[in-house]
């Protein structure tokens, strides 16, 4: 029997709208749920206290220094690490067994469980350099993590600049490194700047690869060579070991929000480069 | 009358289809070359080794040899970034780089070390006026190149090229998605632009290379059938394949 297409396209947008409604309301609920336990914890003193007694008291300061310096520490080296080896990838080498092999590598990286960097940071970071728990440890960790997205994420950016681009910027006698520079990463931006912002979420929530390099000290780091705790790893300790349910949701309130921080002032740049350039 | 290029038993292959096969040619100076032929002749794979375009393509390959005011383009260490400069393009779809006018049409003088801004800005306006633009664009040269209408961007690619202030332009159907006016706008250019420049023109358009070749060449599956003066080829061509193409028996 044949159904009339318009009762198929209205069951079709009836599945396809509930999908999205339904992932929404989920958003929504987990949102709500973290904010509305963990706002009213969240004032001045909360932010800028040195958390007491485990943290059962006091703030989250130093886990504060800790999210932002592990993140940004990964993302100043994984992001020039990641370009340059996406833009050797899809404009100096021709497609060959060796790219696909390197491609799939990446892929299978960018699939393993955080542990494992975090072991293998912890036995070549921390052990076998002697770094120890620290944040250059830590750092260094995140950024081994993240690499492969960044690779992948700006390779596909990288190709999806029009091939017509580059024919014409040949043609006018550039250079593969002017085409590069010129025409290539403006256009392919948004998109290695999406891949960027999704490794900066990554790093932030990390606990595992996190608490074993970096380890869980409280005190204020003075260098990159002090342990420290990310607020991720705060939440955790605090949850696990049942200290303080109420400052555990004060920190993922703090968390949800730092994300939503870095995610909207990095669309709104991008929206200026884009704007300036069109 | 000098010869620009010098094409010697040239063939071309894409991994293992042939898509030139031998092909003998000389093109003077200061010329406009109709190049005409059904699709899949070879026109354009011809015209894109003329400044090595071709080279981009995974898996190309080249025999015979094509001289350039007497040397080897395609000898190794002849420096294929000055071979584009020297050999100007205009692609078949207009193909602004999502900048401003003003950039698109210095993009390759900055390229060669051009930065007075007194010589850019001189640059632009000769170029835009030899390319039939300037009067349409001279008040928002900063605006983006993309806002153009279809017929004013293929005039900027021109344009982007005379400012390279190349010897030849290579043309890939620079006028297949033009309207009337446009097209007559690029033919008028053309014509001017043979006194300083030898230009190559790949066309789907055969009454179009009447108009404005002094030679034409006629390709047919990767074949050079027959070259010669243009009036000869559209009035006694010497091979029949060319009369049934020009008289539209076929292509």
């Amino acid at each position: 029997m044949r159904i009339h297409p318009r009762y198929t396209q209205g069951g079709v947008v009836a599945v396809l709208g509930g999908a999205t409604f339904l992932t929404l309301m989920i958003l929504i609920f987990i949102i709500v749920f973290i904010l509305e336990k963990g706002l009213p914890v969240i004032n001045l003193n909360f932010l800028t206290n040195i958390p007491e007694d485990m943290g059962r008291a006091g703030g989250i300061f130093p886990t504060l220094i800790g999210t932002i310096l592990l993140p940004l520490l990964a993302i100043i080296i994984a992001t020039p690490l990641g370009i340059f080896t996406s833009v050797f990838l899809s404009e100096y080498t021709k497609e060959t067994k060796v790219t696909k092999v390197i491609r799939f590598g990446t892929d299978c990286l960018a699939g393993i469980p955080s542990i494992i960097f975090g072991l293998f940071g912890y036995i070549f970071f921390v052990i076998t350099l002697g770094l120890g728990w620290s944040i250059i440890s830590g750092g260094l960790t995140l950024a081994v993590m993240i690499l492969p997205t960044i690779i992948r994420t700006s390779e596909e950016a990288i190709k999806a600049v029009p091939k017509s681009y580059r024919e014409v910027s040949f043609s006018l006698g550039a250079t593969s490194w002017q085409t590069v520079k010129k025409v290539i990463l403006p256009n392919a931006l948004p998109g290695i700047v999406t891949g960027i912002m999704l490794s900066i979420g990554r790093s932030i929530g990390e606990t595992a690869a996190v608490i074993f390099t970096a380890g869980s000290s409280l005190r204020i780091p003075s260098s990159i060579f002090d342990s420290t705790r990310t607020m991720a790893v705060h939440f955790y300790i605090l949850a696990r070991e049942g200290i303080s349910a109420e400052n555990a949701y004060g920190t993922a309130a703090t968390l949800i929000i730092a994300v939503l921080i870095v995610n909207l002032s990095a669309y709104w740049i991008m929206n200026r480069f884009i704007a300036k350039r069109s | 009358m000098n010869t620009k290029f010098h094409i010697h038993d040239l063939s071309f292959y894409f991994n293992n289809t042939i898509a030139l096969k031998q092909i003998n040619l000389e093109i003077p100076s200061n010329i406009i070359l109709g190049i005409i032929g059904p699709s899949g002749s070879g026109k354009t794979t011809f015209l894109r080794a003329l400044n090595r375009m071709n080279d981009l393509e995974s898996g190309s390959r080249i025999e015979g040899k094509i001289l350039f005011d007497g040397e080897d383009i395609y000898n190794s260490d002849y420096d294929v970034v000055a071979l584009r400069k020297r050999v100007g393009m205009v692609f078949a779809m207009p193909v602004p780089l999502p900048m401003s006018i003003y950039e698109n049409i210095v993009y390759g003088p900055r390229l060669s070390g051009v930065n007075d801004k007194k010589r850019l800005d001189e640059l632009t306006e000769k170029s835009l006026t030899a390319a039939y633009l300037w009067d349409e664009v001279k008040d928002r040269l900063k605006t983006s190149a993309m806002r153009l209408s279809g017929g004013q961007q293929q005039r900027l690619c021109l344009a982007r090229v005379l400012a390279m202030e190349p010897e030849v332009i290579l043309l890939d159907e620079p006028c297949s998605g033009l309207d009337p006016i446009s097209t007559a706008k690029i033919e008028d250019a053309l014509t001017e632009l043979k006194k300083e420049y030898t230009i190559i023109l790949v066309t789907n358009n055969t009454k179009q290379a009447a108009r404005v070749s002094d030679f034409t060449a006629f390709f047919l599956m990767g074949d050079l059938i027959e070259f010669g003066n243009t009036g000869q080829i559209f009035t006694a061509p010497n091979k029949i394949e060319t009369n049934d193409y020009i008289t539209g028996r076929f292509g």
